[in-house]
Formats: C-alpha cells, sequence, structure tokens
C-alpha cells in the first residue's frame, strides 16, 4: 500500500525527521489560506498522488504570490497526471500540499527497502540527489552507497554517522543527520515499511537537513497489524476494479489486451497469460480466483473480468489442487447462465475430479469450448477472439 | 533417495485442529506420508484424526520422534510457529501459509542462523504447495496423483505451475524425485539455490526442472551456481513474459521493481549460465523429455 507525501511527511516528521512548514488543501481557497499561514513570499504547489515523478508531469509548482497559488491549485485540482509509474490512465489529483519555498544548497539521495537477495533492510544513499536512483545506479554507480541492517540488531549509529559522510554531511548537522536516519528506520520497521525514499533530502543554504519529498510503502501482508497506517489508505489513487476485486478475495491487475483470463494461481495464471501472448493475443487480465473456489466466487470472478468492455473473449485455466474440477465446472455453468455471456469461452479443467468437471461442462448445452492442455486453450482463445473480432468487423 | 523427505519422515502438523489443517492432514494421510500427530497449543492431550494433539512443537517431538512439520498457521501467528518447529529440532519445515509480514520473515531467517548449519532447521515457504516425493511421503497440499515416481527434480515458486509441470511429464512417462515449492513470498525459508544443491546431491535425480517467475534474484543466482557447481543438467521456465513493471502480481514476491528482475532479462542471464529454457509453459515436459534422452 502507498501514502501521499504528505501523510509520510507527517509519520516521518513524529519520529524527528524535519520537513517544510505545509499544509493540505482541499480547494483553491484552501490553497491560498495555507499559504497565508505559512507566511513568506515563497511556497510550492504540490499534487498529492501515489506517483514518484511528479514533477516532471506538472504536478509541482513553484508560486511566488497568492493569486499564484491560486491559479495552480485551480489548475491541479481535478487534474488526471500521468507519470511513467502510473501508466497511461494516470492518476486524479484532489488533494494538494502547500510547501514554504526551501533555499537549496544541496540535493541528496536517501532511502530503506528491503534487499531480498540479503534478506535484509538496507539503506541506499548519494550525494546526488534528484535524479532517480535507477537511472543514478546506471550512469553513476559509484555515487551510491549501501549500508546493510542486522535485523536483530538494528541501525547502529556508527552506520547512521557512516551514511552522513558518505552523504557528504558536515560536522556542524552530523547529529541531526544521525537523528533523521533513525528516525526514518524507526519509521519503517514500527510501521512495516517495505520501502521509505526521501528524494530530495536536502541541504538548505542555512546548513539545516530537510526531507523535501517522501514516499514510504507498506508491506500488504502486514496492513492487519497497522491500523493507523490502513486508515491512510486513499481509495481514489487506486484502480477500481483491482480494488473490487480484493473486496472478493480475488487478486486482479488490468491490462490492455482483449482475452480474458480466470486462473488459480498466481504462477499458472502468469504462465497462461504468457502462453496467450506467445499464440498472438494479448491478455486483458491477470486473475487469480485462488484455492478453494465456491460458485459463487466463480460468478464474482467473471463479471469482473467481463466488466472490461475491452474483453473479446475469455480463458478459464484450473489446475484443481486444494479446488474440484466438479465445482468450478459448476461454477462456470452457473456464471455463464445467470450473467448471460455472450463472448466466446474457453475452459481447461485438469486436475482433481477432472472427468466428472468436463462431464458438467458438456452436459451444460452452453457453446463452451473446451480444451485439455494449456497450449491447446491458449490457441483456441485467441482463435475464438480473432473471430469474435472479424465477425465484429473491427 | 529423493530429497528432504522419504518414506521414514515423520511429520506433525502445526495448526492441526483447524480446518485447513485437518483437511490436508487426512489428505496427507490418505497418501501415506507418516502424520504422527499435531500442535495446537491449549489442545494438548486430546486426539484428533486419532492422532494425539500437543501444546508444543518440542513435546511433539519427544513424543513422536518426529523430523518435520509442516505449518498451516494464520499469517498473524505463523512466523512465531516456524521459530519453535526450528527451535525444537525439526529438522525439515514447509509453510504454507500465505500473507506472512516480511519483517517476520526477516526474523525467523535471522533467528533460524543461531543453530549451527548441521542443526539448522531447513525451511521451504511460506506461501507454497509443499514438497513431495512422490510414492514415498507428501508434505504438502498438491493433488498427490499427478506425480509420478522417477527422477526429475522440480523446484517452483508457484503451486500450480509446478502440476503443469508434474502432469505434463507424467503424460511422457517421465517421473519426479522430489518436487519442492519454496513459495511466491519476496523472502523465503529457501532459494532456488540451496534446493539445487539437495538436488545435485541425491543420486536419484538426473535433471531439474526450475520453475520461476519475475520478481527477485533467486533464479539468476541459481542459475550462477549451476554454472558454477552443478554437473547435472537444469531447465528453467521463468513465467510473467506479459508482466508490466511495478505491478504484484498475486505473488508478494512477484513484481518487477529494479533492473534485472522480469521474465526476459531473467531468461537472458539464465541462458548465460547454461541453463536450458523451456520456450513456453506448455512445453516443460518435451524439453525434459529431450534433455533426459540426451543425458541419457
Amino acid at each position: 500500500m502507498d501514502i501521499h507525501e504528505y501523510q509520510a511527511k507527517e509519520l516521518l516528521s513524529s519520529h524527528g525527521v524535519k520537513i517544510a512548514e505545509g499544509g493540505l488543501a482541499y480547494s483553491p481557497e484552501d490553497a491560498v489560506q495555507r499559504a497565508r499561514e505559512i507566511g513568506g513570499h515563497l511556497w510550492v504547489v504540490k499534487a498529492q498522488i501515489h506517483s514518484g515523478a511528479r514533477g516532471k508531469a506538472g504536478g509541482i509548482k513553484i508560486c511566488k504570490t497568492l493569486d499564484e497559488v491560486a491559479t495552480a491549485a485551480e489548475n491541479l485540482l481535478g487534474k488526471r497526471l500521468v507519470t511513467h509509474q502510473t501508466g497511461s490512465s494516470g492518476k486524479v489529483c484532489s488533494r494538494l500540499y502547500i510547501e514554504a519555498g526551501t533555499e537549496i544548497a544541496r540535493e541528496l539521495y536517501f532511502s530503506l527497502l528491503v534487499d531480498r537477495s540479503a534478506e535484509r533492510i538496507v539503506m541506499v544513499g548519494s550525494s546526488e540527489g534528484g535524479m532517480e536512483i535507477e537511472e543514478l545506479a546506471e550512469k553513476n554507480p559509484e555515487a551510491i552507497t549501501k549500508i546493510h541492517i542486522e535485523p536483530a540488531v538494528g541501525l547502529q549509529d556508527f552506520q547512521a554517522r557512516q551514511m552522513a559522510f558518505a552523504l557528504g554531511l558536515d560536522a556542524e548537522i552530523l547529529s541531526h543527520a544521525v537523528k533523521t536516519i533513525r528516525g526514518c528506520y524507526r519509521a519503517l520497521r514500527a510501521y512495516d515499511g517495505s520501502m521509505l525514499e526521501i528524494n530530495p533530502l536536502v541541504v538548505t543554504k542555512s546548513n539545516e537537513l530537510i526531507a523535501l519529498d517522501a514516499k514510504i510503502s507498506f508491506d500488504d501482508n502486514a496492513l492487519f497489524r497497522q491500523q493507523k497506517i490502513s486508515e491512510l489508505r486513499d481509495k481514489s489513487q487506486e484502480d477500481p476494479r483491482e480494488m473490487a476485486a480484493a473486496d472478493r478475495g480475488l487478486s486482479y491487475v488490468g491490462l490492455d489486451g482483449d482475452i480474458g483470463c480466470m486462473i488459480n494461481g498466481a504462477g499458472l495464471a502468469m504462465a497462461t497469460m504468457d502462453m496467450i501472448k506467445l499464440a498472438g493475443g494479448e491478455p486483458a487480465n491477470f486473475l487469480d480466483v485462488g484455492g478453494g473456489a465456491s460458485p459463487e466466487r466463480v460468478e464474482k470472478a467473471f463479471r469482473l473480468v467481463l466488466a472490461d468492455q475491452n474483453v473479446k473473449a475469455m480463458l478459464v485455466n484450473i489446475f484443481a489442487g486444494i479446488n474440484r474440477c466438479d465445482w468450478i465446472a459448476e461454477g462456470v455453468v452457473q456464471a455463464v447462465k445467470k450473467i448471460d455471456m455472450k463472448l466466446p469461452l474457453i475452459v481447461r479443467l485438469s486436475g482433481t475430479n477432472v472427468e466428472e468437471g468436463r462431464r458438467i461442462i458438456a452436459d451444460s448445452g452452453l457453446p463452451i469450448i473446451t480444451a485439455e492442455t494449456l497450449a491447446e486453450a491458449a490457441e483456441k482463445a485467441v482463435q475464438a477472439r480473432n473471430q469474435a473480432v472479424s465477425r465484429g468487423g473491427c | 533417495m529423493a530429497i528432504l523427505i522419504n518414506e521414514k519422515t515423520r511429520i506433525i502438523v502445526q495448526g492441526f485442529t483447524g480446518k485447513i489443517g485437518t483437511f490436508h492432514a487426512e489428505d496427507m494421510l490418505k497418501y501415506g506420508s507418516k502424520v504422527v500427530g499435531g500442535v495446537t497449543p491449549g489442545k494438548g492431550g486430546q486426539k484428533h484424526l486419532g492422532l494425539p494433539v500437543f501444546n508444543t512443537v518440542k513435546e511433539a517431538v519427544k513424543e513422536t520422534g518426529a523430523d518435520a512439520s509442516i505449518v498451516f498457521v494464520p499469517p498473524a501467528f505463523a512466523a512465531d510457529s516456524i521459530m519453535e518447529a526450528g527451535e525444537a529440532g525439526i529438522k525439515y519445515c514447509v509453510t504454507i501459509t500465505d500473507g506472512i509480514p516480511t519483517q517476520d520473515m526477516m526474523k525467523v531467517k535471522n533467528f533460524l542462523l543461531r543453530y549451527p548449519i548441521e542443526k539448522r532447521m531447513v525451511l521451504t515457504g511460506p506461501n507454497c504447495a509443499g514438497t513431495i516425493s512422490p510414492g514415498k511421503c507428501m508434505l504438502g497440499i498438491m493433488p498427490g496423483h499427478i506425480y509420478m515416481p522417477g527422477n526429475v527434480g522440480i523446484v517452483g515458486r508457484s503451486g500450480t505451475l509446478g502440476y503443469e509441470a508434474a502432469s505434463q511429464m507424467k503424460a511422457l512417462g517421465i517421473g519426479v524425485s522430489t518436487s519442492v515449492g519454496i513459495g511466491g513470498d519476496p523472502i523465503n525459508g529457501s532459494a532456488h539455490q540451496v534446493i539445487l544443491e539437495k538436488f545435485e546431491q541425491d543420486p536419484e535425480t538426473k535433471v531439474i526442472m526450475m520453475i520461476g517467475e519475475i520478481g527477485g534474484p533467486q533464479e539468476v543466482e541459481a542459475g550462477i551456481y549451476a554454472k558454477a557447481n552443478m554437473k547435472k543438467p537444469v531447465v528453467a521456465y521463468i513465467a510473467g513474459l506479459t508482466a508490466p513493471q511495478g505491478r504484484r502480481m498475486g505473488h508478494a514476491g512477484a513484481i518487477i521493481s529494479s533492473a534485472g528482475e522480469g521474465a526476459a532479462e531473467k531468461v537472458a542471464m539464465l541462458k548465460d549460465c547454461g541453463v536450458t529454457i523451456c520456450p513456453t509453459p506448455a512445453q516443460m515436459g518435451e524439453t525434459i523429455a529431450s534433455i533426459l534422452a540426451k543425458a541419457g
């Protein structure tokens, strides 16, 4: 789960990380009011969407007058911002963060994340901030410092100092740098964060260390014990279909193709999508219906897949272990009848009670196309899709 | 032979009396696995499925001589159960539970390191289908009947994709020595490489089928290991060719978050390591058949 910049800054601020003065706004009037409260002659109006690279997408405006603040707010609110992280549909901005302008002397990069190879949290820093870390890793890998943290004892002061010196911070702000780094680590551990990134972390002209941006992602598996974090969820930033799926206990990811999929198991789902592509088609979605799929769950999965207007044909691929093919078959037959599905449907069943399952499909009298193997299923799905498209005259 | 489990393996079920634990314990017993009891704290002294229930894993090990365990405990308490098994002298633990927090798994891995390697419990999972040595022992939730005994070792992240591989092989008359599910989480008990090491040592295993997916470094690390240390041929399939960057594909670990984690990149790196690539998931059986024919 992701949260907004202003929420991440609030969390970090409560752990001793310095941030610029700022406030939240839902309207241009709010924005001007916040700017007035902050005072001064320089403000930054920042679109709150769950994505990085907002600056390039025009989501961050520097303003010198209150009129400029109002105009910037007016332009950003309700706007759909597209970055390389949001996908082509972008994300709608409905909240703004108004922040005091900062006089920047230097920009640094700092992050904490789970290193899957070392199975530890790794602290990553660079004195060359502002750039994306992937870009930096490619152009100048020597400029990146990585320090792994021993999970049993946690981050030590000497490690924080090592990082501070690697970031080129001087003795005057060393103790604050250590406090900042320790604060970030404590926040990540306390809230089950999987990634925390401050880019840029800046040294101001008055030699202060400030988190100018902040991004935190949380481990979805740990949300059951992180009520405070769960409450920060902003559903407007998430794909409505994926959310609807999650509410029904299904795992769904919408894609750009037109062959709908319902599969059990994440690995088999990905493999089936790959087969569709290799057979010349494009999958419309990833959908793992999970183990123990009841007829109700199958019906919900069908509705979810078919809610995508692009879908021209649907493929069901089930390898039953905990599931039973006869239950799935019954679910499929019920769903097709209830929804009155008109699109071509290809079903491949394998595993536990497969004969029974195939018999139920055959006896249903429905025009369901069946397949025995994975390859056959993918080929038939692409064929059916092509026929449907040519019949439709598109 | 086989690896990790065989006909002598004595199993206890952690989370024995729950609905899921009960269902799969019955299934394992039906397969012929030696399930000797279970653990549910607070229910010690009772009988379940005709087998003794214990309060602690330590007690269960002492009374039954169990050397393996399978964990069905809910995600919030699973890490604790795994560590309890490790401390009680269980040699091999399969964790089925899906949804364990990453930080809990970091803690578990760190906890297990306190034991010298010869005494350290081997863990596979979480979020996996378990391990099976066909005809000998099933320690998992897979449909046992799709596996035929034989000489191919299977290691994979995904449960159902592992089933697909085993059934494609069975259709061609090819059997399996042991099939190990290592699970779809970002931090798991054993990486592909750990299982490859065991297959290399196993006289029964002739060829290894490695089934990977997008996300994380483990497949490539295994390939580098195989190139340097293995004589037996390794065949690999990597799922997720169509997966977009930054989107989690079901498994918590199946997300392309940095360079080298996409399917195409992993395939290219594995090829460089001399691993035979299975071009499509529909060709796992035939690719293995051709390698077996070459190996004689």
